[in-house]
């Protein structure tokens, strides 16, 4: 039986006399893609804070591969690769310059320096760039190279904040698709923070993070699983006032986000005619099936929505 | 504490292979020479910005120094012109510009994010602050040797300066002002904030260090003596041959300069690791 990679217990953090996270426990697996979803200020990124050495630790135990460790310690900085959510390059350098700041701050010199130089260039896929400056490069592009950073001390486990935030589709895809392929060849634990539910789908098991304590933790599909078989989304003028109306009438599981009423139901087909026969007229504006995401079962487990900080880009 | 995570560093991708663990001496070094590098690339790569540094400070020389040449009498110095008198003052304003602006990147550096990629390196804080420090020498080690090209027209022949004495004071004053500047620019952590310290403080200390004219006596005399510039602009005068009559000796500005780089330095180490 070997120990978790990354093994949390009782961790507790408070600024001031505001509790941020209370009694955390968890438990990584090595090789696992692991997410931490919640809301912006629910305390996941003061979590890997904490796990990174970043924040001193005031309560609850690390341990790393069943070790217990201080996670300013060297030894735990040894075996860890973090993504912060500013990348951790200079602009004014260029990309090759960049890797060969970080290979020479990790040790290397000589050939082993430049080897290490080729294999980021390779990593970040950026072989083509490699006398450009950071600050020329798209946002995508900088993710993938600070990611490069990252990884090019060959780290146990990478820890990253909101690694996507600010990327359009095409390049949180293609960043994805980059970190899953990372995480196959070199088996690499990777431990995820993000508001975005096809973020955390991407995920082999997600922790749901809500108001400082972690709420589940189990695989997608798993916590996707208790839902109805559809979504129904409603747009109205009266969200509120709607959801109330249609439970009333319908019997359905109707809740007002926002300007919006969610019903989860298992036949959505034959629920949207029965929403126009409760709905005024002209109060219905638009009207969407589609099946149950992350941000549907954060929702459920929570009573809150993912995106209720408005700092939030979820998708 | 000896765990598979030391074996594995820099295994190749798409390979598992152990390496030799790096060991703790050469991490440190590591981090040192990183900082020492990326100083040193900035300097190739922003030219224009650093010779600002030594350009700007010349021109205030030949400025004030043709400026007061006729009006210019000091007791003491007779044979001593305005521009020769200002040279060393000059020179110490163009190490207290570059160390204040290289530290000024710690600033950037803690809110771009490049700062946490550093600490979480497995290294000191105190290869961070000597890493900074290497970095900041280099700079001023250049940009002093631009300096001196325009000495002889000051009239510091080559021949009579005491390079070593120069290079020493010229190294411990580096170290005294960049660490200093390095707890201000950590502890502020606001470039308005380091700003207002460079005007208000840093800018004053520099004008009151005989840089400018030698310290009266009374008051402020004592303020002067109490200057750790002071040390530095009468080491630099020593240096260049021409001591200042009534200013603390060699001995005496050396003995204060070691003492103010090793404080410095030391609170500059403890202000990284309080965060």
């Amino acid at each position: 039986m070997t120990a978790p990679v990354l093994q949390v217990t009782g961790l507790a953090h408070r600024f001031g006399a505001r509790e941020v996270l209370r009694s955390v426990d968890l438990s990584v697996e090595s090789g696992e893609v692991f997410g931490l979803l919640g809301p912006n200020g629910s305390g996941k990124s003061t979590l890997l804070n904490l796990l990174t050495g970043s924040i001193p630790l005031s309560a609850g135990e690390v341990r790393l591969d069943g070790v217990l460790l201080r996670p300013e310690s060297r030894e735990l900085r040894r075996a860890i690769g973090v993504v912060f959510q500013s990348p951790s390059l200079d602009g004014k350098l260029t990309v090759r310059e960049n890797l060969r700041l970080v290979a020479t701050m990790y040790g290397l010199t000589g050939a082993a320096r430049r080897d290490a130089e080729e294999r980021g260039l390779a990593l970040a896929r950026l072989g083509d760039r490699a006398d450009s400056r950071v600050q020329e490069l798209s946002g995508g592009m900088k993710r993938r190279l600070d990611i490069a950073r990252a990884l090019l001390p060959a780290p146990r486990v990478l820890f990253m904040d909101e690694p996507t935030a600010g990327l359009d589709e095409v390049s949180f895809r293609a960043l994805w698709e980059h970190l899953e392929a990372a995480n196959r060849r070199d088996g690499v634990t990777i431990v995820v923070s993000t508001h975005r539910p096809d973020e955390a789908a991407r995920c082999s098991r997600v922790a749901v993070v809500d108001q400082g304590t972690i709420v589940r933790v189990a695989t997608p599909a798993a916590l996707c699983a208790g839902l109805a078989r559809d979504r129904v989304v409603v747009g109205a003028s009266d969200a509120t006032g709607l959801a109330a109306r249609l439970t009333a009438a319908l019997g359905v599981d109707a809740a007002a986000v926002g300007d919006e009423v969610h019903v989860g139901c298992d036949d959505g087909h034959v629920f949207v005619p029965r929403l126009f026969e409760v709905a005024q007229p002209g109060e219905v504006r638009t009207v969407a099936v589609r099946r149950p995401d992350l941000a549907d079962a954060f929702l459920a487990l929570t009573g809150r929505s993912l995106e209720s900080d408005t700092t939030g880009e979820a998708a | 504490m000896n765990h598979a995570a030391d074996a594995e560093l820099f295994g190749a991708p798409g390979s598992r292979t152990a390496r030799a663990p790096i060991s703790a001496l050469r991490q440190e070094l590591g981090v040192i020479h990183a900082l020492w590098l990326r100083d040193t690339l900035r300097l190739i790569r922003e030219r224009s910005r650093w010779l600002g540094l030594v350009a700007q400070p010349l021109m205030l020389w030949g400025i004030l120094g043709a400026g007061f040449a006729d009006s210019f009498h000091i007791p003491g110095y007779e044979d001593v012109s305005s521009l020769q008198y200002m040279f060393p003052g000059i020179l110490g304003m163009v190490l207290l510009f570059t160390s204040i602006f290289s530290t000024m990147s710690v600033i950037e550096d803690r809110q771009s994010g490049f700062l946490q990629g550093v600490l979480v390196v497995p290294a000191s804080r105190a290869s961070l602050v000597l890493g900074k420090t290497a970095g900041v020498t280099t700079i001023v080690l250049v940009q002093s040797a631009l300096f001196m090209l325009a000495a002889p027209l000051a009239g510091y022949a080559w021949g009579a300066v005491h390079w070593g004495t120069l290079l020493a004071v010229i190294l411990l004053a580096n170290t005294a002002l960049t660490c200093a500047n390095f707890v201000f620019a950590w502890v502020l952590n606001s470039t308005q904030a380091y700003h207002a310290l460079m005007s208000v403080v840093l800018m004053p200390l520099w004008m009151i260090s005989g840089a400018m004219f030698p310290p009266p006596s009374g008051w402020f005399g004592v303020v002067v003596a109490a200057n750790p510039m002071t040390y530095g602009v009468a080491g630099l005068r020593a240096a260049l041959g021409v001591p200042a009559g009534d200013a603390p000796s060699l001995a005496v500005s050396l003995a204060v300069l070691v003492g103010s780089a090793g404080l410095s330095l030391v609170a500059a180490i403890a202000a990284t690791r309080r965060r």
